[in-house]
């Protein structure tokens, strides 16, 4: 489906038989006039940019939420994959619902939870000062710029027997390897948003004194901080993967832990609960972090910088 | 440097014995290197501004006085030469030199009064001299309705207009303005040059303002200095003979456009 409505073009037609009239209308200097114009339909569906009406808001996502589960359910309650693979969604459901009566899930989501927020909570802790020094000032910059980009191409699955090493199996090596996969990523992109800072603001700050300080503080900061509370929501998602990393190493509880032991067991029906569990923790987060976002950057709109 | 900073400026006596120009630049040349070659952007130029001056620089587009203006500020450093602010050499920015900049360069995270609180802060004011300046800006600016506005919530010209109240609250030795009124319409941009003259008849601001605009430059200065491009060097240094006090309908009088045909001969040659 192609978006342009072509005037289909006649270029076999000599010029002499073209309309009559044609002296009437200003004669195009190269004397061809089936040009073909490039017109833009418009479009409801394909519209760039422009929102989508109320119905159609609502429609999409059912589809998009439809159609897996439409495929799913033919596939488990037809009988075409066997239940050890991919139980129906309601045993989905069912079990689910035994999870949290007879088995605790709860505690699980806790601790899960709790790992993920202390491990981010540190790497925010840790990121937000050295991005902003990092983007601020060139020294910084060249100073820790080695060892930043080279540990952020080494996967942090392959730190996580020397983490053991170091810090035991206890609580403090998951909140490391949550730390640990994503701090470097909040430095190297809350740095990009340092850099993007528009120069006139900084010199605007300038000519009415401020200090490098002050320039650091009260205005690369706050100018900084949409940006960073996007890092943050970008990077919470990372955060729940290096959890499940984490949780492979001799977890007592957790979603992830229940996953990996689900997985020996081959229940599946758990598997795929506990998953689906930690999408809507994520959608959640994800909802509280952008609400945060807007409380302390209720200036920001975008592309106003 | 102890500096006394009255909430109205003394406009006709002389505050000091020895009398430096309220601003000086003095063989200042400024050359990059670009793609290899050396490239010279501004060669000698010399200028000076009196206390209460009005003054513009006006040149073709890349004459180097943008960036003449950002050295001034202290926002960037000259090859040879230097700036004097009252005499003293000058490095670096600093208060004493308060910037307007063509694109909107608010805080767009403070209120409209936060804004202009920001270098008074700076400078140590008590909360009620903060209050005080604040509310006589703004309302020099004739903004004091929207001391509690986000800059997103203003058009183009009150963004700017917030911007000068900023710069002029600091009560600056010299005020710089690179371009203020280049991105705004045709209609915005000659009320704020209308408005321009109006707060230096309040104030008595010393202003050095960059344009192309050659008749801004006419109907704002009491003096004009002409540049020419590649390199960059003061062409001429032109008194506007019109009087003080100017109104816009002065764009249509003999004299003005003679002048406008002058300077517009003397940046085409």
């Amino acid at each position: 489906m192609t978006e342009f409505s072509s005037k289909a073009p006649e270029p076999t037609t000599p010029d002499e038989e073209r309309s009559p009239n044609q002296g009437n209308i200003a004669a195009p200097i190269n004397k061809q006039p089936t040009k073909k114009r490039l017109r833009l339909r418009p479009s409801t569906f394909w519209s760039v940019r422009r929102g989508i009406p109320t119905w159609l808001k609502i429609v999409m996502p059912i589809i998009g939420i439809g159609i897996p589960l439409i495929i799913w359910s033919i596939l488990s309650y037809g009988g075409f994959v066997k239940d050890i693979f991919l139980p129906a969604p309601t045993r989905v459901i069912s079990t689910g619902i035994e999870l949290f009566t007879e088995d605790e899930l709860i505690k699980d989501i806790f601790a899960s939870a709790s790992r993920v927020l202390g491990g981010f909570a540190l790497a925010g802790l840790v990121s937000i000062p050295i991005g902003l020094l990092m983007g601020t000032f060139e020294s910084i910059a060249s100073l820790l710029n080695p060892f930043v980009s080279a540990v952020r191409y080494m996967p942090v699955a392959a730190f996580v027997p020397l983490i053991v090493i170091w810090a035991g199996i206890d609580e403090t090596a998951k909140y490391l390897i949550v730390f640990l996969g994503i701090v470097l990523y909040n430095i190297a992109m809350i740095v990009d948003a340092v850099r993007a800072i528009p120069d006139e603001l900084l010199n605007a700050a300038y000519t009415l004194g401020s200090n490098r300080f002050v320039l650091l503080s009260k205005v690369i900061f706050p100018a900084a901080l949409p940006s960073i509370m996007n890092t943050m929501r970008v990077n919470i998602a990372g955060a729940w993967n290096f959890l499940i990393l984490a949780e492979l190493i001799a977890a007592e509880q957790g979603l992830g832990f229940r996953i990996i032991r689900s997985q020996r067991y081959l229940q599946t029906d758990r598997v795929l609960f506990c998953i689906l569990i930690i999408g809507i923790i994520g959608l959640l987060t994800d909802f509280l972090l952008k609400q945060l976002g807007m409380f302390l950057t209720p200036w920001y709109e975008q592309g106003e910088r | 440097m102890a500096k006394t900073l009255p909430l109205t400026t003394n406009s006709g006596d002389s505050p000091q014995a020895v009398e430096h120009p309220k601003l000086s630049v003095h063989g200042l040349s400024k050359s990059f290197v670009y793609q290899g070659n050396p490239l010279t952007v501004l060669d000698d130029v010399d200028i000076e501004l009196k206390a209460n001056e009005f003054i513009c620089l006006v040149g073709a587009s890349g004459c180097g006085k943008s960036t003449l203006l950002k050295i001034i500020a202290g926002l960037m450093s000259p090859t040879t030469g230097e700036v004097r602010v009252e005499g003293e050499a000058v490095e670096g920015p600093g208060s004493d030199r308060g910037m307007v900049f063509q694109s909107y360069s608010l805080f767009p995270w403070l209120t409209v009064a936060k804004n202009v609180e920001f270098g008074l802060k700076l400078q140590g004011f008590s909360k009620a001299e903060r209050r005080e300046r604040i509310a006589y800006y703004l309302d020099v600016v004739g903004l004091s309705r929207f001391a509690n506005a986000l800059p997103k919530q203003l058009s183009g010209g009150m963004k700017q207009r917030a911007a000068i109240a900023r710069a002029l609250a600091n009560e600056p030795e010299v005020m710089l303005m690179d371009e203020p009124f280049g991105a705004l319409d045709a209609q915005t941009k000659e009320q704020l040059q209308q408005f321009m003259q109006e707060v230096w008849e309040r104030t008595h601001m010393t202003i050095l303002m960059v344009t192309h605009d050659v008749e801004e430059a006419i109907f704002l200065s009491h003096r004009v200095y002409i540049m020419d491009a590649h390199p960059g060097r003061i062409r001429e240094n032109l008194h506007i003979p019109l009087p003080e006090h100017r109104e816009l309908d002065i764009k249509i009088m003999p004299q003005f456009l003679e002048l406008k045909r002058y300077i517009t001969n003397q940046l085409g040659h």
